[in-house]
């Protein structure tokens, strides 16, 4: 899929410059690219580095865990197909967690195990179950408390705020996070009522 | 309002510090270790930015959207937006890596405060690659029939992207 875009933006590109006579942008371009991958990348770089660093004090320390935890009763109402001590609550709230703080690396594993446990209970192994749908969509909208790339790339290009985006994008992902459930809510009772 | 954006980076970070010192854990040692975990990180997502950032230049440099835009335009009309945020939304599910290199071409062109870099900033931040996690997880437990699961996604990220325009306005 993404290989499929990528060849897409290239190949577009190309031959609608060519097509243009836009071609000697294109030269500069291929050969000057690189070179700002590597900026971004020193760009972010820094504060990655430092919020890695930080929330590993925030998981070893147990606290990660225990924010996991308080998220629980709130995921028991979300998931009303899964027994209450099934071992993919726990995971799903560790996913959830992690992603909410900016912590992809830990929350990916997270979020494949919280499959594994679902597809456990699954009645139809080819076919996602409503809980599954449900952890998709409160996953993908992408809760965010910390946005640490947006951040360091804010302060690289020297914004006078670098933060000032962070209370609109978490009431920006709450919106977008609720719309998914309500959706999916609606979708699940639907479906329930032709059964 | 601004205070609130500003206070929530140090709240986080003394309470994860306390709360580890707290429980005893070595927490400079701590820190040392996931700190390295992340250059190794950074480090991975190299190639795929080199990757992104050659493609997504070559596409914008091209002015090949400027053309697109002019096809459409009969039809979305004199929507006040700026052309840039368009690729960044439509490529936003698919690739983090993609969305990233956009934002970072409007930060270069625009800067991070103008009323663009503002938007790219919050819409990168209230959505996630749903097209992506959707075929990982569903792959990784094989399963072909995902139902709903990928519109519903799509669904609340476009209530993302409508709410970060309303957002962005309301705010600066």
């Amino acid at each position: 899929m993404v290989g499929y875009i990528w060849a897409f933006l290239i190949g577009i590109g190309i031959i609608y410059s060519l097509i243009s006579g836009n071609i000697s942008v294109i030269n500069e371009s291929i050969l000057t690219n690189a070179n700002e991958a590597l900026d971004l990348i020193f760009n972010l770089l820094p504060i990655i580095v430092l919020w890695t660093g930080i929330l590993k004090i925030a998981e070893n320390s147990g606290l990660l865990a225990k924010f996991a935890n308080l998220l629980n009763p709130i995921l028991c109402k979300l998931f009303p197909d899964v027994p209450k001590n099934n071992k993919a609550l726990g995971y799903i709230s560790s996913n959830i967690a992690a992603n909410m703080l900016g912590l992809g690396s830990a929350a990916t594993p997270a979020g494949l195990k919280a499959m594994n446990e679902l597809q456990k209970i699954n009645p139809q192994k080819d076919t996602a179950s409503p809980p599954m749908i449900t952890f998709l969509i409160l996953n993908t909208a992408g809760v965010t408390i910390i946005p640490t790339t947006i951040l360091a790339l804010r302060v690289a290009y020297k914004s006078s705020s670098p933060s000032e985006i962070i209370l609109p994008a978490i009431i920006a992902t709450t919106i977008s996070s609720i719309a998914g459930l309500t959706l999916d809510y609606f979708i699940r009772r639907r479906n329930k009522k032709w059964k | 309002m601004e205070i609130i954006s500003k206070i929530i980076l140090p709240i986080f970070i003394i309470i994860i510090v306390f709360y580890g010192v707290k429980k005893k854990i070595n927490v400079y040692d701590t820190f040392l270790e996931g700190a390295k975990e992340g250059l190794i990180t950074t480090f991975n997502i190299f190639p795929a930015v080199i990757a992104m950032i050659f493609a997504i230049n070559i596409f914008l440099d091209s002015n090949v959207l400027t053309f697109f835009i002019k096809l459409l335009h009969p039809l979305i009309g004199n929507i006040s937006l700026p052309l840039e945020i368009i690729p960044m939304a439509i490529l936003r599910p698919i690739s983090g890596t993609a969305s990233l290199a956009i934002m970072n071409e409007i930060f270069m062109n625009f800067g991070p405060d103008s009323f663009i870099g503002r938007l790219a900033s919050v819409l990168q931040g209230c959505t996630d690659t749903t097209i992506y996690v959707i075929a990982l997880y569903f792959g990784s437990i094989k399963i072909t029939k995902i139902r709903h699961a990928l519109w519903g996604g799509l669904f609340a990220d476009l209530c993302g992207i409508i709410a970060a325009i309303i957002l962005t306005n309301l705010f600066f």
